[in-house]
């Protein structure tokens, strides 16, 4: 017992049994989503009721745990999904990447390389990839078996011929392991090279939908793409103005209303670390001039932006607070 | 068969004993190959205790279970009844199949899933004599290169691997230690 009066992890041991044995199956089968019994969780579904059911069968006393919302550690949702198991398993926490054993996300993949000895559990609104191609169960169930993926093609090849670029930016469909094409869950295109051959296990819980399934540790994940329009990683051309990385994922926050706007890291610990390092702002004018011609315009752009910031509208205190509005449909 | 036996040898504290003996049976199937020890389970013999820990964490009333007949001995029989509450069940209906390696590989009615729901597929917890990372050659999910496991029968495994993403997944216990092969891992022979 915690002394909170809950058992370890808040779950019944039945429940974990079967979340367990869903998972055992999961990770044999990369990228198929195994059917689990989704129970009700203290918080509503979008929440990240799957993530938290996934998390609650991982953890042990041992681990430390990290909870992040579209990268931020501070935000209403991480803030309560960590508060929660603080209290149902008496786990500590913490906000560094480096440091946690388990990594419970919405929406993305720290930018700090994940290690061995680190779980990263997806929270995932819709787990099914094809779904939106093909509402009924059945048949997508049927198009998994059969390996059917034609549809999928159809559907970026559609992205360019209207576009002339495949559109899809988050929750870009992958291949596991060669055979089952997955949803990496709403994850930014930017995220989706972390996916493959990480040495970290990652693990998906869909609570709504009843699904969980996993990316073994040092697996092939690939993501869709023609060769003549081949996948491309990508993300804001900027820099961020808090801590000058022209590396990671930004997050654009309009800062007034006659149009200000800045990018900052969308990964807050990421952030925090480079400017407790010392890196800031005046850094990122250095990196802009160090970058190719191409970008050297709208590195520079940004960084100005954020050297005039501050004297337009107050930086917010806290960059994360403002971005991050209450999550919605995360499962 | 000794009644009192049946009743010991649980988890002292079933919550977070249970928990992290599922983070290592966790990474052995995440890493195949990888060699872990379970530790809190104290079944009567024949049965290891990592394979008591294995069915402790994974095995109640909706997991029927295939006994091997070399491990079904009252004793193995109650302390499982008791502490698990999983029935007994021919092999096609086995969810969980418990034995010493020649028996389960020599029954092939285990179910292996179907194409629809492939992870309607048995898991086979094998007692074998040792562990070591030596022998056959694993390839595949989870393995950086290539791991190395004293793997009983690897041409099994090859025609498990051919049926994929049907098929069986195993769990290697002796005495404390496991190591797991999923479907999704190549086997060579060493």
């Amino acid at each position: 017992m915690t002394g909170t009066d809950y058992t370890f992890a808040y779950l019944d041991e039945d429940t974990k049994r079967m979340i367990r044995r869903a998972l055992l199956k999961a990770v044999a089968i990369p990228g198929y989503q195994v059917p689990f019994a989704s129970r009700e969780m203290p918080m509503p579904y979008g929440w990240g009721t799957g993530g938290v059911q996934v998390t609650a069968a991982c953890l042990t006393p041992e681990d430390r745990l990290k909870v992040i919302d579209q990268g931020a550690d501070d935000t209403t949702n991480a803030v309560s999904i960590r508060r929660f198991f603080q209290r149902v398993a008496g786990v500590a926490t913490t906000t560094r990447t480096a440091e946690a054993t388990v990594i419970q996300t919405r929406h993305r993949i720290p930018e700090t390389p994940l290690t061995e000895g680190q779980i990263l559990v997806f929270q995932v609104p819709i787990p099914e990839p094809l779904r939106f191609l093909e509402p009924r169960e059945p048949e997508t169930r049927r198009m998994h078996a059969l390996a059917d993926y034609g549809l999928m093609h159809v559907k970026l090849y559609e992205d360019i011929a209207r576009h002339g670029a495949i559109a899809t930016a988050y929750a870009y469909p992958v291949t596991v392991a060669g055979r089952y094409v997955a949803d990496p869950s709403p994850i930014p295109k930017f995220d989706n090279p972390k996916l493959s051959d990480s040495p970290a296990l990652q693990l998906f819980g869909a609570g709504r939908e009843q699904r969980i399934y996993a990316i073994p540790p040092h697996t092939r994940v690939v993501s869709l793409d023609f060769e003549d329009h081949p996948f491309a990683a990508t993300k804001a051309a900027g820099v961020c103005a808090l801590c000058g990385d022209d590396a990671s994922y930004l997050d654009e926050v309009i800062v007034d209303d006659a149009g200000g706007r800045m990018f900052v890291c969308s990964d807050t610990d990421h952030c925090a670390g480079r400017r407790a390092a010392g890196l800031g702002p005046s850094a990122a004018a250095g990196a802009a001039a160090a970058r190719p011609p191409e970008h050297r315009g709208a590195a520079a752009e940004a960084a100005v932006c954020a050297a005039a910031g501050p004297a337009r509208a107050p930086v917010p205190p806290d960059p994360a607070g403002g971005q991050h509005p209450a999550p919605e449909a995360a499962g | 068969m000794d009644a009192g036996l049946a009743l010991t040898g649980g988890f002292a504290d079933p919550p977070v004993m249970a928990a992290r003996a599922f983070r290592a049976i966790l990474d052995a199937m995440a890493r195949p190959g990888r060699i872990h020890r379970l530790e809190g389970a104290a079944p009567p013999a024949p049965l290891p205790p990592a394979a008591g820990a294995v069915l402790l964490v994974l095995a109640d009333a909706t997991t029927p279970l295939w006994l091997a007949p070399g491990l079904d001995t009252p004793d193995v029989r109650a302390w499982i009844a008791f502490h698990t509450g999983a029935p007994t069940a021919a092999p096609v209906a086995a969810a969980i199949a418990l034995g010493d390696w020649p028996a389960l590989a020599a029954e092939q009615g285990f179910p292996v899933g179907n194409p629809e729901y492939p992870d309607r597929s048995a898991t086979l917890v094998a007692v074998v004599p040792t562990l070591e990372a030596a022998g056959a050659r694993l390839t595949g999910p989870g393995i950086a290169g290539a791991a190395r496991l004293n793997v009983p029968d690897p041409a099994w495994h090859a025609a498990n691997r051919r049926r994929f993403p049907l098929g069986r997944d195993c769990i290697f216990c002796a005495g404390d230690r496991i190591a797991a092969v999923p479907r999704s891992t190549i086997v060579e022979a060493g």
